[in-house]
């Protein structure tokens, strides 16, 4: 429970926006919490990030203001007061009316908001009806006027599109537009720009900003992204297994995090600047029902001490507006943003080279793709793909790896010419480059165990069989950080990140040269990401393997990479060492995606 | 993802430490239908494999003049105790049923498999070949050829049933491969030069377990009708011996007088298409909860 300072500042503040008391969601039938104990005000015109992992319950707080939860779910206590009304406690008939008139939603997936066979202007225009908005003639008027605000054209060709003939980031900003047009009072956002590449992402963040601050609308922002909310929010809630572990204006998070969970995800993401050693948290987050006594980080925490075990700490006030749920807070000196730099990234360090792409073009049917990318790839080093969704940097690491057959040029695999596809591969080139894709979620039979699945290449390339193989996996599991106990169990019971682990270590049993990563981290959460980083680093340096990194995240780069190539439309627009392009970039493409990737340095 | 608060992702965090996941049959017992319809199947599979040791009279054995009301269901035309042959006739119906259904399983997931995991034009060709055979209704095309053959085995009846369900089951498999193998494990495993036939038989096959048994049940539903209809329609594999079809047929003359000879084989047909039909459903609605 709060105490009493803050008690007597919700008073203070009923009048204007939004409180949230003592809120608590559990599963329906059971006891089991899924989060509780959350206590949060949201300002008019003030936006609110929270930020948690999977399973933090961060959506689950979310739907909640809208008086809603999900199926097998039910909002067990608690209060959500909005100018005097406690909106879990009206109605149903009035809840309806509050849904989207006064609390407004926008979702994760905006395709999904949209109908797809009802033109938008239409269904702006619906909406007013529906609300009893206007009246018929200022009702298109007032949808033009709310497309405009949110940077869409608004004339009458755009209002006869349908949403598939918009691009992901026009459907979002028409989603926008639409939870604004009734005038909210509250905005709540599930990551709405989840998805989409970073200079539309920015857009609809400045759209966002912009309409809260103007109409005074309260936003709770829901993400996992730390860089978004670094550049829009104005206070930041962190979640960690249900319940706020901290809460404070942004630049005290970020500058001064006093959680031990806050610190431990700050130093799991990486940054523009420099090339940061990134730091995972081991374990993984605890689900509902699972959750340990005490504090709730308390089997992860670098901190722990045996009142953490048994104590539930409370959600204690540290500075102004900055609450902390932890013991020992106090006690555990102040954060340190620097935890030292990925050492090897020497741009002049002479280099091997392993495989080099040459005039490469890919074609899917007639239509070309890729046109003429060059780059190669030396012995212990990563060279990065990066580009926006389009740019064709999963196209070329598919074609590399055999998976797509269709393409021109030449692939020089030490000195050897490599064929198109896999198959036509011999067995030894197709051993020595390994292939580790996006989702881990796909890339694992979830009927086999995870014995079988290590265990298959060395079968397969004849490097061990039986008993030897599977103490050989048993080995592998430990280098990339998964307990011997699941040997035998199925893929389908990993979490991500244990599942993407799995993957490197079906990769790495074929020992290879070259391991091909396709946005390996892009489906995992930021903590699980700087421990897999964490992971292919020492990798490299122990094993000397080489590794093409496909990602659309520049900071990353930063952290893994020594050499970037960025492209745009299928070709490379730039490439060289990774902090020469990225802190002198040349082109105008290179330095319009820098400086709209969010930042938090 | 943000999403993740859902129970799918909830329990599958928690499944690490949690207790070996149930077994797909325990799965599906705890469906109602399932159950249901699965104890019925077993009942009368009983029934029909009891029929040597329990039954009151032997398969062609006289108990009393025709029509007459003696015993459970009296006796038929020709004075044969009915309830006797239907627990004679079901073993035949059964396993001409099982049987057929079976070998068509087999060729319509290995052809709908394959035309999956080729793709392209081996996918058209195949799957057009396969229209061609659909065309055709199904019992046309058995009874085309039994009147053909002077004198069809059983073993005639199974290949024809079989074959007759091999193109809708392909259908099905290839759809439900065609989700299989384009996911990234199919991939992961084509990328490591394993065998294609290993590649169908390891990693797409157990993926598609679910909506398979579900498929088969269907199938032995069909089975099970266009067997008796065959024995309706004078095509039992032996003419003399008990068969539920031909039951119906040779007594409907005396429907008036002795009407169980008629309504206890229709009664069994029925119970059993209703019982294999749930337990079908059931079976499906498992593999959709399944994973």
């Amino acid at each position: 429970m709060t105490t009493t300072t803050s008690e007597s500042e919700h008073q203070v503040r009923r009048t204007a926006g939004l409180v949230i008391e003592g809120l608590g969601v559990s599963l329906t039938g059971s006891h089991v919490d899924v989060v509780d104990d959350i206590d949060l005000v949201l300002k008019p015109g003030e936006v609110v990030g929270l930020v948690g992992e999977s399973g933090s319950g961060k959506t689950t707080v979310g739907t909640s203001l809208l008086a809603y939860s999900r199926a097998g779910a039910e909002i067990s206590s608690g209060k959500v007061v909005l100018e005097d009304r406690d909106v879990l406690s009206l109605p149903w008939k009035e809840v309806r009316k509050l849904r989207g008139e006064e609390i407004a939603y926008v979702p994760q997936d905006p395709a999904s908001a949209l109908n797809p066979s009802i033109r938008i202007g239409k269904q702006l225009v619906e909406l007013q009806q529906l609300r009893g908005i206007g009246t018929s003639e200022s009702r298109l008027q007032a949808a033009r006027d709310g497309l405009t605000e949110v940077g869409l054209p608004s004339d009458d060709e755009f209002l006869r599109r349908y949403a598939h003939q918009l691009s992901g980031g026009q459907v979002q900003r028409v989603a926008l537009a639409m939870a604004f047009l009734p005038k909210p009072k509250v905005l709540v956002l599930d990551e709405p720009t989840t998805g989409l590449d970073v200079t539309t992402q920015k857009m609809v963040l400045d759209t966002m900003a912009e309409l809260c601050r103007t109409y005074g609308v309260s936003a709770l922002y829901v993400t996992h992204d730390l860089a978004v909310v670094a550049n829009i929010a104005d206070r930041v809630a962190v979640m960690y297994a249900g319940q706020i572990a901290e809460l404070g204006p942004r630049d005290t998070i970020f500058a001064n995090p006093s959680h031990p969970y806050t610190r431990a995800l700050l130093d799991s993401i990486p940054h523009l600047s420099q090339a940061r050693a990134l730091k995972g948290i081991p374990g993984r987050t605890p689900s509902p029902g699972r959750r340990p006594d005490g504090c709730r980080f308390n089997d992860r925490c670098a901190f722990v001490v045996d009142r953490c075990r048994t104590e539930v700490p409370a959600l204690r006030t540290v500075a102004p507006e900055h609450e902390v749920r932890c013991h020992r807070v106090g006690e555990i000196g102040t954060w340190d943003i620097n935890i030292g730099t990925v050492p090897d990234a020497d741009p002049d360090r002479p280099r091997e080279v392993i495989l080099s792409v040459e005039g490469l073009n890919v074609f899917y049917g007639r239509k070309q793709v890729v046109h003429d990318v060059t780059f190669d790839l030396a012995k212990g080093e990563v060279v990065a793909l990066v580009g926006e969704s389009g740019s064709g940097k999963t196209t070329i690491s598919r074609s590399v790896g055999g998976l797509h057959k269709e393409w021109t040029g030449s692939l020089t695999f030490e000195g050897r010419e490599l064929a198109r596809s896999a198959r036509q591969r011999s067995a030894e080139d197709r051993r020595r480059m390994q292939y580790i894709f996006q989702n881990p979620y796909l890339s694992l039979n979830p009927r086999l165990t995870i014995e079988q699945i290590i265990k298959r290449p060395m079968e397969l390339f004849g490097l061990a069989k039986g008993k030897e193989a599977t103490d050989r996996v048993v080995e592998l599991m430990g280098q990339v950080a998964l307990g011997p106990q699941m040997l035998h169990y199925q893929a389908s019971r990993l979490s991500g990140g244990e599942r993407q682990r799995v993957a490197i270590a079906r990769a790495l049993a074929a020992e290879p040269d070259v391991m091909i990563c396709d946005e390996i981290t892009s489906a995992l959460d930021v903590s699980v990401q700087g421990s897999i980083v964490e992971l292919l680093e020492g990798l490299r340096l122990e094993r000397g393997i080489s590794m093409l990194f496909v990602t659309h995240n520049l900071a990353l780069v930063r952290s893994i990479a020594a050499r970037v190539e960025i492209l745009q439309a299928g070709s490379v627009v730039e490439s060289g060492p990774v902090a020469t392009v990225m802190d002198t970039p040349r082109e105008e493409y290179t330095r319009t995606l820098l400086s709209n990737s969010p930042r938090i340095d | 993802m943000s999403a993740a608060t859902t129970p799918g992702t909830a329990s599958a965090g928690a499944g690490a430490t949690g207790p070996a996941p149930e077994s797909f049959f325990r799965k599906a017992l705890r469906q109602k239908r399932f159950a249901f319809g699965f104890s019925l199947t077993l009942a009368i599979v009983v029934f029909a494999v009891v029929a040597p040791f329990l039954s009151p009279f032997g398969e062609k054995e006289t108990a009393g003049p025709p029509y007459s009301p003696d015993g459970i269901f009296g006796t038929d035309y020709l004075g044969q105790d009915v309830l006797s042959r239907l627990m004679h006739g079901g073993q035949s119906i059964l396993v001409i049923s099982v049987l057929a259904t079976l070998l068509g399983m087999v060729v319509g997931v290995l052809v709908g498999v394959i035309a999956a995991y080729a793709g392209g034009w081996w996918d058209e060709v195949i799957m057009r070949l396969n229209d061609v055979v659909l065309a055709f209704p199904q019992i046309l095309l058995a009874l085309v050829v039994l009147t053909a053959l002077q004198d069809p085995g059983a073993w005639v009846i199974v290949v024809l049933i079989g074959i007759s369900h091999a193109p809708r089951v392909a259908r099905v498999s290839r759809g439900v491969a065609l989700g299989i193998v384009s996911r990234d494990f199919v991939v992961a495993a084509e990328a490591l030069g394993e065998r294609r036939s290993r590649v169908i038989v390891a990693e797409v096959l157990p993926n598609m377990t679910g909506p398979l048994l579900a498929e088969a049940g269907l199938r032995l539903t069909y089975s099970i009708g266009v067997v008796a209809s065959l024995g309706f329609l004078g095509f039992a594999a032996d003419p003399g011996a008990a068969n539920w079809g031909q039951m119906i047929f040779e007594n409907r003359l005396g429907l008036q007088t002795q009407p169980w000879a008629v309504v206890a084989p229709v009664l069994v047909i029925g119970i059993f298409t209703v019982a294999t039909n749930l337990m079908a459903d059931g079976l499906a609605q498992a593999s959709q909860k399944g994973d």
